[in-house]
């Protein structure tokens, strides 16, 4: 029973690291850069949720909600001023622009706010014990993956049945081909972001209420996994993310179920060096696909 | 229809088109002739917006277009059906020619050109669901043109449609080509094949190293000798 309330951690957390690598991954996707600040934009939701809820007094769907929204906005303004201007550099720049943005978020926040740490309070979900077949969890953690499982299939359903999903997967297939159908290639890469931070947002929130402590840097190591996740899964495949998430937190649980609690943050680094040895496109990476 | 005028166009400092003036009217089916690394589709894409012109003019139906960016040149009714087609391989056939209909407002309208682009296609209504990547070259070739066509364009801009396709399925699309032209849409056409091209246009401007040399009715150019010499196979 100890290990099936170990899965149940492990999804929970798995959901929340699949949240943040839908974002590396979409972005990834259609303008071939980590953007390594993604994490940043986790913390800043959670913290933003955190003062929704404790200074504006709001419940957890609305304070969800406008996380998402100012972490949207964020993510649209890192794309347009740090990024689109280097458009047309070499790979190596944007990613040391990447680098250099988290750097400049994270301690940006420490200037305004300090480094010190916030809980989140513990009655924004009810906390009741569920009793499921003799394993007993905790209301939170269905909350939790309810919610990530609902703005999962959002997803699915805006990538591949609405005008500006369709154009997403356009332009990241062959942007100057998507030019010639008349989209427009910058507003979808900022639409692109968006979306890809507004799930961080939500994850951020979601991160404050399961485990309360959030700090400045709290973005850097879930930051870290989920671009683990999002190349497990195959980086660049929404649904490789998706699944490369829940998978690193189910083997993160059970590496911690198995007394290894220690090496829980390590196997994600172990993963990552297995997978780029052995499946360097990732679980559902196809073989690389050649445009003829 | 659409006027080019002096046109000078480089890629970084290498100058890929030289000067190059020429003319479309109305109605016309106009082909591009000349060999490998000439400019032919250089040229289209300086039409369609994807390259600017350093000096120049380029003019469609009075207005300039020689700057614009390439989603409102479409708008304004120009498609380009790129060279090695470019269609969307992780999409459907469907998605596809939605997607090529992306600017477009009138829902009842698209409806009705999807199905004119089925008619004109029958083996794409057969793989209405099939990812376009597993299509055959002609397939896709096919889905390329119906993808532009949907967009409603008055101007056509073809890029070697008869690339890597048998000789049937080359004479099948040759003939949809002069379909789409006698339905009322003034056609520009890159082609390798000159003969063929020759056969079904009205006029043909040959272009080397990046400069126009010859230009004519197709039929003068067809028994011209330097043309056949050139591009016809010398006989
Ligand atoms: N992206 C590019 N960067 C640099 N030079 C280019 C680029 N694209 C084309 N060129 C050069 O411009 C010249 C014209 O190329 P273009 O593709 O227009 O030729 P083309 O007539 O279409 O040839 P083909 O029949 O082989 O398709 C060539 O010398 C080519 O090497
Ligand atoms: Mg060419």
């Amino acid at each position: 029973m100890e290990l099936i309330q170990q899965l149940v951690n492990g999804i929970s957390l798995g959901s929340i690291y699949a949240l943040i690598a839908l974002g590396y991954t979409m972005v990834y996707g259609i303008v071939k850069l980590i953007n390594f600040a993604h994490g940043d934009v986790f913390m800043v939701g959670s913290f933003v949720g955190f003062y929704s809820i404790t200074v504006l007094d709001l419940s957890f769907i609305p304070a969800l909600l406008i996380s998402m929204i100012v972490c949207a906005i964020f993510g649209v303004l890192i794309e347009r001023i740090a990024y689109k201007p280097l458009r047309n550099a070499t790979r190596i720049a944007a990613l040391i622009t990447a680098i250099g943005v988290s750097l400049l978020i994270e301690n940006g926040l420490i200037y305004i706010r300090g480094a010190q740490p916030e809980a989140y309070p513990n009655d924004v979900l009810p906390m009741d014990k569920l009793d499921i077949l003799g394993v007993s969890i905790s209301s939170q953690s269905i909350l939790i993956l309810s919610v990530s499982i609902i703005l999962m299939i959002i997803l699915q359903f805006v990538v591949h049945k609405t005008k500006i999903g369709k154009a997403m997967r356009a332009v990241s297939f062959d942007s100057e081909a998507a030019t010639l159908m008349g989209i427009n290639v910058n507003n979808t890469i900022s639409a692109t972001f968006a979306i890809g931070s507004a799930l961080a947002g939500a994850a951020g929130v979601i991160f404050g209420i399961y485990y309360i402590k959030i700090e400045p840097l709290m973005g850097v190591l879930p930051g870290l996994k989920a671009f683990v996740a999002a190349v497990l899964g195959g980086i660049g495949i929404i649904p490789g993310a998706m699944v490369g998430g829940l998978l690193l937190g189910v083997i993160e649980a059970l590496v911690s179920a198995a007394g290894y609690s220690l090496w829980r943050d390590g196997v994600a680094f172990i993963v990552l060096i297995l997978i780029l040895i052995f499946l360097p496109q990732g679980l559902f990476g196809k073989n690389k696909r050649e445009k003829v | 229809m659409l006027k080019i005028e002096d046109i000078n166009v480089y890629y970084g400092n290498i100058q890929a088109l030289k000067g190059v003036t020429m003319e479309i009217n109305e109605g016309e089916i106009v082909t591009l002739i000349g060999a490998n690394g000439a400019g032919k589709s250089t040229l289209l894409k300086t039409i369609s917006g994807l390259l600017k012109p350093k000096q120049g003019k380029v003019l469609f139906e009075e207005g300039s277009i020689g700057g614009k960016a390439a989603q409102s040149i479409v708008k304004m009714g120009i498609s380009h059906v790129p060279e090695g087609r470019r269609v969307f391989a992780n999409m459907t056939v469907a998605e596809n020619l939605e997607l090529g209909a992306y600017l477009r407002k009138d829902k009842e309208g698209i409806k009705k050109d999807m199905e004119k682009v089925y008619e004109l296609f029958p083996r794409l209504l057969e793989r209405i669901k099939q990812q376009a990547g597993t299509l055959s070259g002609g397939e896709q070739q096919m889905l390329a043109m119906g993808r532009a066509l949907m967009a409603k364009p008055r101007l056509l801009l073809l890029d070697e449609p008869s690339m890597g396709l048998a000789p049937l399925l080359v004479k099948q699309i040759f003939n949809i080509i002069q379909e789409i032209s006698e339905a009322g849409t003034t056609i520009l056409l890159v082609e390798q094949n000159a003969n063929l091209a020759l056969s079904i246009a009205d006029r043909a401007y040959v272009v080397e190293t990046g400069r126009i040399v010859l230009s004519g009715n197709a039929d003068e150019l067809t028994s011209s000798e330097e043309i056949k010499m050139a591009y016809l196979g010398g006989h």
